[in-house]
């Protein structure tokens, strides 16, 4: 069955790089990096769901069944956000009679 | 009779008939699980994109509205659900483990964990309320702009999405409970603790969700002077 079982050191050291992500991303969000600020929030939000993902519910054991199911799932929320916003921002760039 | 059937009933726990394996069996309920989540990322992601346009229409209106809310408490409450977090992954180890009162005490610790996540986010709520943030209130008012407007969008945006991440932790502290009661009465063993390890995929999904929902939300250009 499940043959791989993380000590407790793993968990802890997860929860503390989590934790200093935290403070790291509160910290990040005062100072100045313009247009930056919200991509180095991504970026540290997106380290956290890896480190969740991967340690926290096992990915790293996981099948490849379930691997391609969790892609794909990735991918299409990827469509739904680039469809809606290439559509979004795009609309002012082509004139159109009567606008 | 009855007892013999009982008896095949719990077996069947371990192994159903249309599994060949245990682990083919573990497999399979993980995969529907990870498919669930998936709608759930779905679910979760239209607010997500709805949130994108409305702040890249009025950026400056979301970082005052953002400032408006308290990073401290948010910051504090985003720790309170990771050590949630680590606690059900250690009640999951438990139970691979077989060990039922440490499934129960993590069990436990998590449950109060989100009862106090849950808390925190009801003061916050009363605070948006006290202070008129809430779209609806008739006196209505964000201090720091003059595009109302656009300042309802933003505290829409802020309950629901919140709300919605709230509603999903009274589902999971609701299963935590039933868990907690099926643990006692000794259903789980190191070779059947799906519903644990499932359950456990929830909690930190969930706990994910507020992993963007917090910068996302509480720390728009907080360096601007407001």
């Amino acid at each position: 069955m499940h043959e791989h079982i993380d000590s407790v050191k793993t968990y802890a050291l997860v929860l503390l790089a989590l934790l200093a992500c935290t403070v790291l991303t509160t910290l990040v969000a005062f100072v100045d990096l313009g247009n930056f600020s919200v991509v180095a929030a991504l970026a540290i939000a997106v380290t956290k769901m890896l480190l969740v993902a991967l340690f926290f519910m096992h990915v790293r054991y996981s099948t490849v069944l379930t691997r391609l199911v969790i892609l794909g799932g990735l991918l299409w929320l990827a469509i739904l956000l680039l469809l809606i916003l290439t559509d979004f921002f795009t609309r002012g760039w082509v004139g159109f009679p009567g606008t | 009779m009855a007892s013999e059937a009982h008896a095949a009933h719990e077996e069947t726990l371990a192994l159903r008939e249309q599994f060949d394996t245990a682990e083919q069996q573990k497999d399979a309920s993980t995969l529907a699980m990870w498919i669930f989540l998936i709608t759930e990322i779905m679910f979760f992601g239209g607010m997500f994109a709805a949130y994108t346009i409305y702040r890249s229409t009025y950026p400056t209106v979301f970082a005052v509205a953002s400032a408006s809310l308290n990073v401290v408490v948010g910051a504090i409450n985003t720790c309170v659900l990771l050590l949630s977090s680590f606690t059900m992954v250690m009640a999951v180890r438990a139970s691979q483990l077989g060990q039922r009162n440490a499934i129960i005490i993590f069990l436990i610790l998590t449950l109060l964990f989100g009862g106090v996540f849950l808390g925190v986010k009801a003061y916050e709520w009363n605070e948006k309320y006290v202070e008129h943030h809430m779209p609806g209130q008739a006196a209505f008012h964000l201090e720091g702009t003059p595009l109302q407007g656009p300042a309802k969008i933003f505290f829409s945006l802020y309950f629901a999405m919140t709300g919605l991440h709230a509603l999903h932790m009274v589902v999971g502290v609701g299963i935590l409970s039933v868990l907690i009661w099926q643990t006692r009465k000794g259903k789980f063993s190191p070779e059947y603790f799906t519903p644990v390890d499932i359950a456990g995929l929830y909690w930190h999904f969930v706990d994910i969700v507020w992993i963007f929902l917090f910068p996302l939300l509480y720390l728009i250009d907080r360096h601007l002077p407001k």
